[in-house]
């Protein structure tokens, strides 16, 4: 089974239903007497609620039921909570305001969901929505993170003096002073990392349908994460209890972090359908998306690298404002802490390492993981630092790097993570043949006889995936463990359904899991299915976010398949009289070696269920099922080129060349690995030149808050890509496997910001590197 | 209220909607065709893509009463039978898809695409000819692949027609 196995270019079998218009998404679903809910959202940033007047509301056509915050607070719905706990480094807890799913008394940021209309049709919902009348006392507003720290600033959580949730450290403070202090050159940046807004093409949605006469409700949501939703919503906000409540996330159109956490227009659903008597169904407009998923990134940091007369880091500090928006989603507080400062050493040995991180509320949407979540905002960090520095110095960015690398593994950096194995030479040595780097300096030259200033920027990321020991994370604060399940069904006829709680939103998990059943028992991929995102079939499961689906994922998978394939042993040793330890199991058959004695596979699995002739205390059937909790993280790494040619007279970068060298360990399937390369360099190269979040500083007015306003990348708008692997194995799970989910959008942002700031002998430029600043960077250059 | 015809997929489909009901919401609510999508509410994204009399029109800036008499093709409709659409075929052959949300009005412009450059399409032609289209996966990189692909395929059996 070599062409269906692991490391095989499988086409998915998931496609036949996509490319058909068979997907079935959540807004797909239908049930019967389904009605629709609208949102009454709140179109100021910061503003007290005097009144809330539903009666013109009311008498619109096809109404239903209208509820308020009031009512969700007497039915005792709890309020949203953030799952992480970050200590302060005086010793205190992080400073929690009240996040209810509608609001009560007070609005915080532009869209939050004050009132829902249920109406028999979503148009109906949404016209009676206009009607609901609220009467407003507006309060002055903060979206800046520096503005929201200082003093006088309004104030939004009475439970968060200044607006500070939490101000954490990790590292040495003192022995990175004393480094900097003694160091022959220190290289200094200011550094914004812009907000995003994720915008999986597929708006969030949910359908809550609840049943009277077993009390059970059922929720169909767009969910990376079925089970962990069902458990947060049973056991925090009381919607239902766990047992009766199921969670079915079917097709979901991308995630990208947005879709892990349980918003309130989800919790709302269920609430409404026992409120209602009716199913309620709802689906964002894309305007809700822009101004109720949660955002990612938005950090300001003042960092600093210094290096000894050799050119070695000997000391790297960091000072970081995070912006959290108006409330603490449910995984924001450790996205800039243990998700970034972990990751700050990078690829290099740098002995001392100090990272301070300040969490600021302030009247925007809330903050949370964005595909890379943290581990974007450190590479940007450093990967912008070490270019900077080999500037400074004089020395080629490649050969600073080079000279810096972490050779030894395992190696303990200062900001506690272990880093198992990498080969960072290989990764470089790669991408740098792969872009021609040394054919550079004549395609510059030929650029400018063009007019064109032709730039290249390198960046060499680390970040740490698979999250991860639950005990460790249950340490650092965490409210769950970061575990995975699966369950290996196999049917009597040899078939089999592997129930796994990693969910595939994109992911193409139905085919890599079957790979991997492939592989090992030498079945076509065709006779395996995987059962995923339905809590009433896969036992429990945390979801896939932070690529941990493959390491995770496939690691619980890989232990339950241990599992039967023991028993398979017994059996066939029993039928064939012979040792369990002769027995292979390969080709679609069960074979004793040495020896022509041999089952097919489908036979062994009908004796397991007949049951006729087993060996004694052997139980009938053949399931078995695993917990795999990962021992460490891993440590995808690569490096990542870029090469720009920017237009002086109008400031546009083009992308000329993108070469992506990547160490994931073990690939199941490359052409999915590509594709998930592709799409976060894609990402990545957005937030570099494209996107942007726009407040209105004033009045915290969401200023792109549509396609027109949001500038996502285009086909037009980028180049194919160069991607390739190395690979050191990590050592750490049963695969080999390390996660490439992330990867792109974390390794490219630095490399394109380092080529366009090459190009433009200017190193003063945030991202989004938009026409507008490049072109002024461009005749200032010029000047 | 309004009547409305329309051939979709080949079979003439009559339902009374309301004024305001979009091409996409007649497709999806009136008919079950959950096949087209909608994924932004300012007609950039093109989830919704389907043809209408042998254009590529976004279903979500159409009205039905708009389409009333029209013929209108969506993803449901394109594949002959069991055997799938050159384009489709490409789709998953160049792995031009991952959540699969932006797919079906991928196909139906990547289609529509061809048909107007009878075959002729090179890399740069298919990323502008994609402007309407949003996919937050892919990084587009498949998608033009199993476009030049499919083009290909395409041209040499319309020629084989001819
Ligand atoms: S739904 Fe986005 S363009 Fe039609
Ligand atoms: S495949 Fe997910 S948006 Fe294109």
């Amino acid at each position: 089974m070599g062409m269906e196995g692991i490391g095989a270019r499988v086409t998915r079998k998931e496609d036949k239903r996509f490319i058909t218009g068979r997907g079935r998404y959540t807004d797909d679903m239908t049930v019967p007497g389904m009605a629709h809910a609208g949102f009454v959202r709140s179109p100021h940033a910061h503003a007290k609620i005097k009144s809330i007047d539903t009666t013109a509301a009311s008498a619109k056509p096809g109404v239903i039921k209208i509820l308020t915050g009031a009512e969700l607070a007497a039915d005792g719905i709890g309020n949203l909570i953030c799952g992480w706990m970050i200590h302060s480094k005086d010793g205190s807890p992080m400073n929690m305001g009240a996040y209810p799913a509608l609001a009560q008394e007070v609005v915080r940021h532009v869209g939050q969901p004050v009132v829902v209309v249920v109406a028999e049709t979503a148009a109906q919902a949404r016209d009676a929505a206009d009607a609901v009348a609220i009467e407003w006392e507006e309060l002055p507003a903060v979206v800046d993170v520096t503005k929201a720290i200082a003093d006088g600033a309004p104030q939004l959580h009475p439970e968060a003096t200044n607006n500070l949730i939490y101000d954490w450290e990790i590292g040495e403070g003192a022995a990175v002073d004393s480094a900097i202090a003694g160091a022959a050159h220190v290289t200094k940046l200011d550094i914004t990392n812009n907000r995003l807004i994720p915008n999986a093409i597929e708006p969030r949605a949910a359908l809550g349908v609840y049943d009277p006469a077993e009390e059970h409700y059922t929720l169909w949501t767009t969910s990376q994460n079925p089970h962990v939703a069902r458990l947060v919503m049973s056991a925090f906000y009381n919607v239902a209890p766990e047992h009766k409540l199921r969670v079915i996330a079917p097709d979901v159109g991308g995630g990208f972090g947005s879709k892990i956490y349980i918003y309130p227009e989800e919790i709302v659903c269920l609430w409404a359908s026992k409120r209602s008597g009716v199913p309620v169904k709802w689906v964002a407009d894309r305007s809700e998306s822009f101004m109720s998923d949660a955002h990612g990134r938005d950090h300001v940091t003042h960092a600093e690298l210094a290096f000894d007369a050799d050119n070695r880091m000997v000391g790297l500090k960091v000072d970081t404002i995070a912006n959290f928006g108006a409330y603490m989603s449910l995984f924001s507080s450790a996205v800039p802490t243990y998700l970034y400062a972990t990751l700050l050493s990078g690829q290099y040995v740098i002995p001392a390492i100090h990272c301070n991180v300040r969490a600021v509320y302030t009247n925007t949407v809330p903050v949370d993981a964005y595909r890379g979540a943290g581990r974007p905002e450190a590479t940007y960090v450093l990967e912008r630092l070490v270019e900077t520095a080999a500037r400074e110095l004089g020395v080629s960015p490649a050969e600073l790097r080079r000279k810096n690398f972490i050779t030894e593994f395992p190696y303990q950096t200062p900001v506690i993570m272990a880093y198992d194995a990498g080969g960072y030479e290989a990764s470089l040595d790669a991408a740098m043949k792969a872009a021609d780097y040394q054919g550079f300096a004549a395609r510059r030259a030929d650029a400018e006889k063009r007019g064109k200033r032709r730039g290249i920027g390198m960046s060499c990321y680390i970040e740490a995936c698979g999250i991860a020991p639950s005990q460790a994370v249950g340490s650092l604060g965490a409210g769950v463990g970061l575990w995975e399940s699966a369950e290996v069904r196999v049917n009597p006829v040899g078939t089999i359904e592997v129930l796994t709680g990693s969910h595939s939103h994109g992911q193409s998990h139905e085919t890599t899991f079957a790979q991997l059943v492939s592989d090992r028992l030498g079945i076509p991929v065709d006779n395996v299915s995987v059962v995923h995102g339905d809590t009433d079939k896969v036992q429990f499961g945390m979801g896939t976010y932070g690529s941990r689906s493959g390491a995770v994922g496939m690691s619980a998978i890989a232990k339950a398949l241990d599992k039967v394939e023991t028993k398979v042993r017994t059996i066939a040793a029993h039928l064939l009289e012979a040792s369990e330890s002769d027995v292979e199991i390969a080709d679609g058959e069960v074979r004793i070696a040495g020896t022509d004695k041999k089952l097919g596979w489908h036979e062994v699995c009908l004796a397991a269920y007949t049951a006729h002739n087993l060996p004694a205390d052997l139980e009938p059937g053949l399931k078995e099922g695993a917990f795999y909790d990962p021992t460490n993280f891993t440590f995808p790494a690569g490096c990542y080129i870029c090469e720009v040619e920017v237009d002086p007279d109008t400031g546009k970068t083009e992308i000329v060349q993108f070469v992506a060298a990547d160490d994931f360990g073990r690939l199941i399937n490359p052409m999915v690995v590509e594709g998930q390369v592709h799409g976060g360099v894609a990402q990545g190269v957005g937030q570099a030149l494209l996107e942007g979040c726009v407040y209105d500083q004033e009045n915290g007015q969401l200023v792109s808050a549509t396609y027109n306003d949001y500038s996502m990348p285009r086909a037009g708008d980028l180049p194919s890509f160069d991607v390739s692997t190395t690979e050191t194995l990590c050592p750490g799970n049963p695969l080999g496997m390390k996660g490439c989910g992330e990867a792109g959008a974390i390794g490219s942002p630095p490399a394109v910001i380092n080529a366009i700031t090459d190009a433009l002998g200017n190193n003063d430029l945030t991202m989004p590197a938009t026409p507008q600043k490049v072109w002024q960077l461009a005749q200032s250059a010029a000047g | 209220m309004a009547n409305v015809t329309i051939t979709v997929n080949g079979k003439s489909e009559s339902r009374e909607v309301e004024d305001r009901t979009l091409l996409v919401h007649f497709l999806r609510d009136h008919l079950g065709l959950t096949g087209t999508h909608v994924g932004c509410d300012t007609s950039q994204c093109g989830a919704c893509v389907v043809h209408m009399d042998g254009i590529a029109v976004k279903s979500c800036t159409v009205l039905a009463a708009a389409a009333d008499g029209a013929q209108v093709v969506t993803i449901e409709g394109l594949a002959d039978g069991d055997e799938l659409h050159p384009m489709q075929a490409a789709f998953r052959e160049n792995h031009g898809l991952q959540c699969g949300f932006c797919t079906p009005g991928m196909i139906m412009t990547a289609v529509d695409m061809v048909q107007r450059h009878g075959g002729n399409l090179d890399e740069k032609t298919v990323r502008h000819e994609l402007e309407g289209n949003y996919c937050r996966c892919t990084g587009y990189h498949n998608i033009v692949k199993a476009i030049l692909d499919a083009s290909g395929k395409m041209g040499s059996a319309q020629q084989a027609a001819e």
